[in-house]
């Protein structure tokens, strides 16, 4: 891995994003939108119910978390679909690049992006709904970093399936977090899925994450079997999608597609 | 001389075609290579492969003594390469990219290289401006400052003067053949432009349906192919079907 590479594809990302305001307002304004509207409405759900006043908590840290995975994603799906659409994958695939150093480039900013969300999402729950977050500590960085690789992987899933399928492909780069999201235990338990339902919800690194979350919310302290589960199932993810990504490049390669789809 | 490149035994295989045919052939250290073709013929596809952007069936590619196969890297570091069809991201301004690139390919002092280049292809005035609002010629150019900033000791180029017009196209040329005098690099040039050809290149490769049908000058190829000109020469190969016979009597020669 050589760094200058990768700092020079995070220079290229900061140049891209800080000229483009709805690459802003993407980063900045739909995690807020999502904060304010769900907190009001969990608190409209409590009032007329008369709920648990952990479904705030549960649910504001849900939408805070879950922001960490869809940014992780969205980063390294998108950032090579700029490539392809400014016609410049020719140019980064020609040249000294190695794969892993194209991929660590936008795992980096996805890191980067996710924990300038994090903190923005934790600053505003705090003032708005009361709830602090950063209290989980260490747990919090947990969560943080599983929900992290389980995006790093989605991002490189679905930039090895537009490798393999071209432009028809490229709208999972949107998709794909809404298709996982209801498997994923986010915003209700596994236990409420249907049975047949509930060992695919389990596959999922992100269900463990967020179980493991409302337990602690709850005042139920640490699962640690939901932490095993979670970082288990994460080095898998990790290993399967590099090697899904790897095999889709050289596929593109050897069939001629990249050149037909850089150009 | 020795050979910079060589390529041996290649093939090229899509779904329903061969695109490339037991290619065989080497490039001196220096040497200005010309490819030419009818469209389809595999040039492209040849200099593609030797990017490592197409990966061939079989054959092999030998670049600076290494194989393209496991070396990618390391070859490419000392390569570069412009294609009138690929442009640099049209949201950067154009000092940006020329950056970004430079840091890719470790340019030392590359503020400088890059306000000689911009100055080389006439750009200094443009050095803000987006890519993306530079005409066709002038993003080519841009293309050309990219594949110049590592001072590449091979650099290849997919038709750099198709999108110029006559004045800027016979400026490129000089800069390019100034260049190459300057620091010996090795210009492999596919271009449908016999001027381009004639003017740049010291030797040949003709390609027909994926095969080389001829190798050799350009004084070479009209006396064995009996044309007063490129053109000629290019027509009568393109469409020849005794072609093959007359690539023997050039490499022959």
């Amino acid at each position: 891995m050589n760094w200058r590479i990768i700092r020079a594809l995070i220079i290229k990302y900061a140049f891209v994003v800080s000229r483009n305001t709805f690459r802003l307002m993407d980063l900045f304004f739909w995690p807020v939108l999502d904060l304010v509207l769900w907190g009001m409405v969990t608190i409209y759900m409590m009032k007329v119910s008369n709920g648990a006043p952990a479904l705030v908590t549960f649910l504001i840290a849900a939408i805070i978390l879950w922001n960490v995975l869809y940014r992780a994603q969205q980063l390294v799906s998108v950032s090579f679909l700029d490539d392809v659409w400014s016609r410049n994958l020719l140019n980064i695939f020609g040249a000294p690049i190695r794969a892993s150093e194209y991929i660590g480039a936008s795992f980096i900013m996805g890191l980067m992006q996710a924990t300038l969300v994090l903190l923005l999402l934790g600053t505003l729950a705090l003032f708005l709904h009361s709830l602090n977050i950063f209290s989980l500590g260490f747990m919090l960085a947990f969560f943080f970093v599983n929900l992290l690789f389980m995006g790093w992987s989605l991002g490189l899933l679905v930039t090895g399936a537009i490798l393999k399928w071209g432009p028809p492909a490229e709208a999972l780069a949107w998709a794909v977090p809404g298709l996982v999201q209801p498997l994923s235990a986010v915003f209700y338990p596994v236990s409420v899925l249907p049975g047949w339902l509930q060992p695919i919800a389990l596959c999922f690194p992100a269900s463990h994450v967020f179980e493991g979350m409302r337990q602690i919310l709850a005042g139920h302290g640490v699962d640690q079997h939901h932490l095993w589960c979670a970082v288990l199932l994460n080095i898998v993810y990790m290993f399967a999608s590099g090697w899904a990504f790897k095999v889709c490049l050289e596929g593109a390669k050897a069939r001629g597609f990249l050149v037909k789809y850089g150009t | 001389m020795d050979n910079i490149i060589e390529v041996r035994g290649l093939r090229k295989e899509f779904k329903n075609s061969v695109a490339i045919e037991n290619l065989n052939f080497e490039v001196k250290r220096g040497e200005i290579l010309g490819f030419l073709g009818a469209n389809g013929a595999g040039k492209t596809t040849t200099i593609f492969m030797l990017l490592g952007l197409i990966t061939p069936t079989s054959g092999s590619i030998k670049i600076f003594n290494k194989e393209m196969k496991t070396s990618r890297v390391e070859i490419l570091q000392r390569m570069n390469f412009a294609s009138a069809y690929q442009q640099l991201p049209y949201n950067l301004r154009v000092w940006e990219n020329l950056y970004v690139f430079a840091e890719i390919y470790g340019v030392k002092n590359s503020k400088k290289k890059i306000d000689d280049l911009l100055e080389m292809f006439e750009m200094e005035h443009m050095r803000k401006q987006l890519s993306g609002s530079l005409s066709s010629g002038e993003q080519t150019r841009l293309t050309l400052c990219k594949a110049l900033l590592n001072d590449p000791e091979i650099l290849c180029l997919d038709e750099p003067t198709a999108s110029l017009d006559p004045d800027q196209a016979d400026k490129v040329r000089k800069v390019i053949a100034a260049r190459q005098r300057d620091t010996g690099m090795t210009v492999i040039n596919t271009s449908h432009n016999m001027i381009d050809v004639s003017e740049l290149c010291d030797r040949i490769l003709f390609m027909r349906k994926g095969r080389v049908i001829a190798n050799g000058s350009a004084a070479d190829i009209l006396e064995q192919s009996g044309s007063k000109n490129l053109e000629e020469a290019f027509i009568s190969m393109a469409r020849s079907n005794t072609s093959e016979a007359l690539a023997t009597s050039i490499e022959a020669k």
